[in-house]
This record gives structure tokens, sequence and C-alpha cells, in this order.
């Protein structure tokens, strides 16, 4: 089985909302300290898939389209075991639109060749956008599962379970087919052995540019004919929290039953 | 050119993230003198129908045999050969994961752009824009969608209902649809967590808890906490990580965005990924031993006690006052 497992790498979701600014000029944020991680539902993906190679078997090519430094997270995926990495480079817009994303997956894709499986995470931990899973089934003609947290081999097609608002489905489904996942407690991802991040960096990475995979290379630099960003602010919270005080913790406890009976009572 | 369409699917019936859905569409129905249509998927809901019929000029289901239950590819075939027929300016569905799922893939099929988790919807001369949380919920975008129509999902709770007026009910139209039949994906089993409760997404109050509970067991002591209270239990996506709870509790970026009126964090540190999925909640309190928890920073108002200690004395204060 031919499985293509999509990673974006993001600004570290976790900084603190204090050091946390906006450039408003690029409507980015701005990089400031932070660093460059590997989206968390992108390697909930990634381990989904290497687990499924270590049952059924298949091979995982890792597939980003980002800017040279997104290398990283490939490199990081490589050292997680997955078989090959391609890396589109982004030379254009610093975020395209999901159209844009998905039209530069889907055309990687098919470069790369056949392909059984693509899985992508259900969103990114930036802008948070959870679309390209969707556009690139329809980029690709394939069918689409999404919000997925398990996978297994079954005939010559899969067994995949999703999470509903309060439970899940299981569904059949045939090949070529995508799929974008979710967590749950059997894909945290993997920590990669020293030894594994060691050769990782010596293994080769396939760069394509935008004219080499073939799509129209300056809408998807240009990045907005979708969907476009025309404002990002960061909005202004004022609260003060209310420590509760008391002598003994009996007395804390009461005026802390005391504030939510006060706020449950004005709802 | 100005319809909307709303999209529901049946199954959770009038509930308060449909109603946003629909007062979302009427408003905007108002705005750009458009016509608003409904488009309720799935199984035969009367109650549903007439409540969205005393709002919205068309009604029309799709409810024949084989739509009753949600099918990906099947659903989004209807979805998409209604809204070709209707030509709207602009497509509205709730935040579920049904909704989620079908939005992008319509919007692609109909030449449209989608946008997800909106906020707040604003037109502008012709333009579609929307307000949406990015960054976890650090920063509000603004977006503005390029092509027609716009294709929203809209965040359970942001949007403020309408209010239903049964004496002047639409005709429901039940049409039934030439469906090719598609088993690339095939639902084949399904399991709902046995409980008879609203969604998260519409609870008015939520006791949540999180790693510093440190296992399963003190799930249950929240759960008594919510029932006095009259509300819900979710958890962070630690503690489901680790198994202690179903992923369907797990609130944050990575997983429900809840409006509750009150939110009340035990436990949990408050990681930007976490007060992502919370930042619409009115009030916010907090149960934590450590006070530079930066859950603390979001907070009307907060103890800083071991929780263990706190939970069965606040059980008991509660019960007491809510005599």
């Amino acid at each position: 089985m031919n499985i293509i497992v999509c990673l974006k790498q993001i600004l570290d979701p976790e900084i603190p909302a204090r050091d946390f600014r906006v450039d408003s000029e690029k409507k980015e944020a701005a990089r400031g300290s932070a660093n460059l991680v590997t989206n968390i539902f992108c390697e909930n993906a990634l381990e989904t898939a290497l687990q499924l190679r270590e049952k059924s078997g298949g091979r995982i090519t890792a597939l980003t389209f980002g800017a040279e430094v997104a290398e990283d997270t490939l490199r990081k995926a490589l050292a997680m075991k997955a078989d090959a990495a391609t890396l589109v480079v982004n030379d254009g817009h610093p975020h395209p639109d999901p159209l844009a994303v998905a039209q530069t997956l889907a055309a990687a894709i098919r470069k790369i060749g056949a392909f059984d499986l693509v899985m992508l995470g259900r969103e990114s931990g930036d802008w948070g956008v959870a679309q390209t899973g969707g556009l690139l089934a329809e980029e690709l003609g394939a069918p689409c599962v999404s919000f997925v947290d398990h996978i297994e081999a079954s005939g010559d097609g899969l067994i995949v379970k999703r999470q509903t608002e309060n439970g899940w489905e299981k569904l059949n489904a045939k090949l070529p087919l995508v799929v974008t996942i979710t967590n749950n407690e059997f894909n945290v991802p993997r920590i990669p052995k020293t030894r594994d991040i060691m050769m990782s960096a010596r293994q080769p990475i396939t760069k394509w540019t935008l004219e080499e995979i073939g799509v129209n290379a300056a809408e998807i630099r240009a990045g907005g004919s979708y969907s476009e960003v025309v404002d990002l602010t960061v909005p202004v919270k004022e609260v003060t929290c209310e420590f509760v005080s008391g002598d003994t913790l009996e007395q804390k406890v009461e005026r802390f039953a005391e504030r939510i009976i006060e706020i449950t009572r004005a709802l | 050119m100005s319809d909307i369409v709303i999209c529901l699917f049946s199954g959770s019936g009038y509930n308060r993230a449909t109603q946003g859905v629909v007062g979302a569409g009427k408003r905007l129905a108002n705005q750009i003198n458009g016509r608003l249509h409904a488009l309720i998927a799935g199984a035969h809901d009367p109650e549903l129908n007439i409540r969205v019929a005393s709002v919205a000029d068309a009604v029309v289901t799709a409810d024949q045999r084989e739509l009753i239950r949600y099918q990906p590819e099947l659903h989004l075939n209807v979805i998409t050969q209604i809204c070709r027929d209707i030509a709207p300016r602009v497509v509205l569905f709730g935040s579920d994961t049904y909704s989620q799922e079908t939005a992008p893939r319509l919007a692609h099929r109909l030449g449209g752009a989608a946008a997800g988790d909106c906020l707040e919807l604003m037109t502008d001369g012709a333009a579609i824009r929307v307000k949406r949380s990015v960054y976890g919920g650090k920063a509000i975008a603004t977006i503005e969608l390029k092509r027609s129509p716009a294709v929203l999902w809209l965040r359970a709770r942001a949007f403020e209902p309408v209010d239903t007026n049964l004496a002047s009910v639409t005709t429901v139209r039940r049409t039934r649809y030439d469906l090719q039949p598609d088993d690339r994906t095939q639902i084949i089993e399904r399991k709902s967590e046995a409980t008879g409760a609203a969604r998260l997404e519409d609870a008015r109050v939520i006791v949540s808890g999180g790693r510093g509970l440190g296992g399963p067991e003190p799930f249950k002591d929240l759960q008594e906490l919510a029932a006095i209270l009259g509300g819900q239990t979710a958890a962070s996506r630690a503690a489901c990580d680790s198994g202690w709870c179903p992923p369907s509790w797990q609130v944050g970026q990575t997983g429900k965005k809840v409006a509750p009126g009150l939110y009340i964090a035990v436990a949990i540190r408050g990681a930007s990924q976490h007060m992502a999925g919370i930042s619409d909640a009115k009030n916010i309190a907090a149960i934590n031993i450590d006070n530079d928890a930066p859950i603390f920073k979001n907070c009307r108002f907060g103890i800083v006690e071991d929780y263990r200690k706190v939970i069965p004395l606040l059980k008991e204060k509660l019960a007491a006052l809510q005599k």
C-alpha cells in the first residue's frame, strides 16, 4: 500500500499569549523567538500511518509544501521512520489559501505516482483552516473521511473509524482514499530514537519547485484567489482573577461556591 | 442571485447550534435582501422541519431511505445537487463533524470558497467576510471569500437564535432525488456514548478536568459536580490522550470549541491549546494547586488549592446553596 502523509510546519502553538505578536502589515504572526514545529495532528497522522504499516505493510512518503526550513519537519518524519520525503518549496505567499495548498499537494502526489491512501491532520494549530483534506480529496477525485482515529486493512480496502459528536462510526472504504486524522490515546506520536535522528540527517529529500510539479505557479504564489486574510488582530482581554480568600480551606471553598451560584443564577 | 442556503443534518433536533445557524441565515437574508432556503438532510424530523419552516422562505428535505443515516459521499452528492439548483450566494452549516466534513468539498464542487469555525459574518458591498479565531485563539482574522458561493460553517453558540413564529410556516418540500449509488465509503457501524445529555457545545455550565487529576477516577467527582450545576463534563487533551475519558469530551483547539456561561477548570494548567477551545466562555473559574498556572490569567475567579481537598467540600456547599 502506498501511503502519503501530508505534514505542515507551523509556529509553535504553545508559545504563551504574552509573547505572541502579529505583524499587521504581513497579516502573519511575528516569528519572534518561537520555534517551528510539526503540526500535532499531522504527527498523529504519521503515527497512524506507521502503525498501519507495521501491521499490514506498505510504503510511507512524507510530503510537505512549505519554505526551505520545512525540511526539518521532513527530517523528523524520516526519523520517525517514514520511507521517503518530498518537499515542494514555497517561495510565494507565506500562507497560501487552502485551495492553493490542496492544488499543490494534489500535483505533487500525482508526480510521486500511484497512491492508495493520503493522510492529513484534521486541522493545523496556526490558522486552523481544516479544509486541506476535503479540498485535496476533490482535487484527486477520491472519497474522503475526516476525524479518523484508527485505520486497519481489510481485504483490498480499509476499515476506518471516525469520531463523531458523541461517539464513533466505522466505515468500509475502498482505495484510493483521503483521510484526515484526529488524536486519540493510541496515536500519540512516537519519539524518534537518537540513532534514527542521526540517520535522518543523511537521508535524501526530494525537492520540487512549483514549476516542476506543473501547477499554475503564479496563482499558487499569489495564494489568495480562494480566500484572503484582510485583517489580523490580537483581541484585548481584560480579566483579573479574584483568588478567593479565607482563613480556612472551608471558608475559601464556601466563597468559591457562592461565586459559582451567583454566576449560574444570572445565566 | 442573493439566495442563502442553510444546510442542516437532522438528528440533534432544533438544538442551540441549529438555532444559531438558522438565526445567522435569517439575519444575513435580511441584510442582503435575499431568500432564505433551508436544506434538511437525514431522518425525517417533523418538529425540526416546522421550526425551520417558520423562519425560512423555503424548506427542502432530503430524507429518502438512503439518506436517513449519514453517508459521506451520498450526502455530499445530494447537497451538491440541491445547491446547484438554488445557485446560492452563501451556504451556512453548523460546526458538527458532518458539516465540517461536507463544507469544503461542497465549496469545491460549486466553484465557491469555504471558511470555517466562523464567529461573525459581515457583508461589505458584494463581498462576504467572516471573523475567525486563529493561532489558538491568540488572534482574530478577518477573511474575505473570493469565490461564490461562500460556504461557511459557524461556531455553535456564536450566533443568536431568532424567534420562530409557528403561525406562519412555509411549506416543506420533500423531494426524492435520483442518487447514484456510491459505495467507495460505507458506514457499517455506529456507536453513541449513551448520554441523553446535551452536546458540550450547547452546555450552559461545563466542569472540565486536566492532566493534574492524575487518573480516570476523579472524573466521577467532576461528573457529580456537573450534575449539581446542571452542566456537562469535559476534559483537556492531556486527559483524553491518557485515555482517562472519551475523546468526545475533549475541549481545546484540538477538540471542541465551547461557549458555556461558566467553565470550571479543575487541575488544568491552561496551555494556549486548551484556551483556544474556551475563548468564548462567558466566565472561567479554576481550581489549581499552582497560582502561576496560565489558566488564572483568563479566570473570573479561582482557588489555589489541591483539587482533592476542594471537590468534596465544594459539592457539599453547592448542594446546600442550591436548596
